[in-house]
């Protein structure tokens, strides 16, 4: 059997307060009715890997957007995670309405069959934890990659942009949640990531953790040394199998 | 991990941007997931002007090892050559 044919290319949305960006979209070509993915990046921005991660998941069935999430400091997408930084990082509420934004413009392609999952990397993967929260009746199923920051114990971290720790909105989950993490990782760490899936259970939530030894954070990014090829080809399945059990 | 804390500090002098030289009052400093290098953590600074409403930044991503090394490096370029001037003041004090 072939390679699914694909498109990939780089276009506009309507985000948080109908301010326009730019996302990175992919989907397949042959006709019909496909699930959409709202693919969250992580802090250093809407880079090359971003783009790769977002064709991945279309070869395999999905219709993707990345949504430039730093796309209000313009510039370079470098530059304009830099200008995020020296701000102090995007807030939550900015966040989820680009994602919102982003869930509405999926739903809104003909190729759409109306179920819209959510994905993100390092902070992305809060970000995702945080917009399955806030948005129980736009997103269909969740996938957190390592999400730091979820759990938060020290009261410093949280500022105006991030008043609230992810795991206090557990109660409000509507869709399952699919967990990657490494047992190397130190934000989130194996406390943090036992702690959240208690939060989980408790709850009465739908979710399937997975905890990879030898790997440590981001371990799906080839362009990293924390890349683990082995690790990183078992968690693809794993998202992948997910998303078509709760979005096909 | 991909983490907010990032150091600001106040500096004064210039650096060559993408648009040739400019003020710098600015180095926001931070340990973190690079743009461009391949490390998992970079030692990272952006040299900025708020003043100027920083528009364009001078960018480095260096390897923790890189950067300690660097701040050595600093402080005794820095010794030196301030022990080096003093000596020519002191030199032309006497001539």
């Amino acid at each position: 059997m072939p390679y699914r044919g694909t498109i990939a290319e780089t276009l506009k949305f309507k985000g948080h307060n109908g301010d326009e960006g730019d996302a990175y979209y992919a989907r397949p070509t042959a006709p019909g009715r496909y699930p959409g993915v709202v693919l969250i990046h992580h802090m250093p921005g809407w880079d090359e890997w971003i783009t790769e991660a977002v064709r991945k998941l279309a070869l395999h069935g999905f219709a993707t957007i990345a949504p430039h999430l730093y796309f209000r400091e313009g510039g370079s997408p470098d530059d304009a995670a830099a200008k995020a930084r020296d701000k102090g990082g995007v807030s939550d509420a900015q966040v989820v309405g680009d994602a919102s934004g982003a869930a509405a413009f999926l739903r809104a392609r003909p190729e759409s069959n109306g179920k819209v999952g959510v994905i993100g990397f390092c902070s992305g993967g809060r970000h995702a934890y945080l917009v399955a929260c806030t948005l129980p009746k736009e997103i269909n199923a969740c996938v957190n990659c390592w999400g730091g920051n979820v759990v938060i114990d020290d009261p410093k971290l949280l500022t105006p942009q991030r008043p609230v720790p992810p795991i206090q909105m557990t109660g409000q989950l509507a869709c399952p949640v699919l967990g990657l993490f490494g047992n190397e990782d130190q934000n989130p760490n194996r406390d943090h990531v036992n702690r959240l899936e208690d939060a989980l259970k408790k709850a009465g939530k739908s979710y399937d953790f997975h905890r990879y030894d030898g790997a440590g954070h981001a371990f799906f990014n080839a362009s990293r040394v924390a890349y683990r090829p082995e690790q990183a080809a078992d968690g693809w399945a794993k998202v992948m199998a997910f998303y078509h059990k709760h979005l096909g | 991990m991909c983490s907010y804390i990032t150091h600001k500090v106040r500096v004064s002098g210039s650096a060559k941007g993408p648009s040739g030289w400019m003020r710098v009052d600015t180095a926001n400093v931070y340990f973190d997931h690079p743009f461009h290098a391949p490390l998992d953590h970079a030692l990272a600074i952006d040299f900025v002007c708020h003043a100027d409403g920083a528009k364009e930044r001078v960018a480095v991503e260096l390897s923790a090892e890189s950067a300690r090394e660097l701040v050595a490096k600093i402080l005794i370029a820095l010794k030196e050559g301030e022990i080096a001037h003093e000596q020519a003041e002191m030199a032309e004090l006497h001539y």
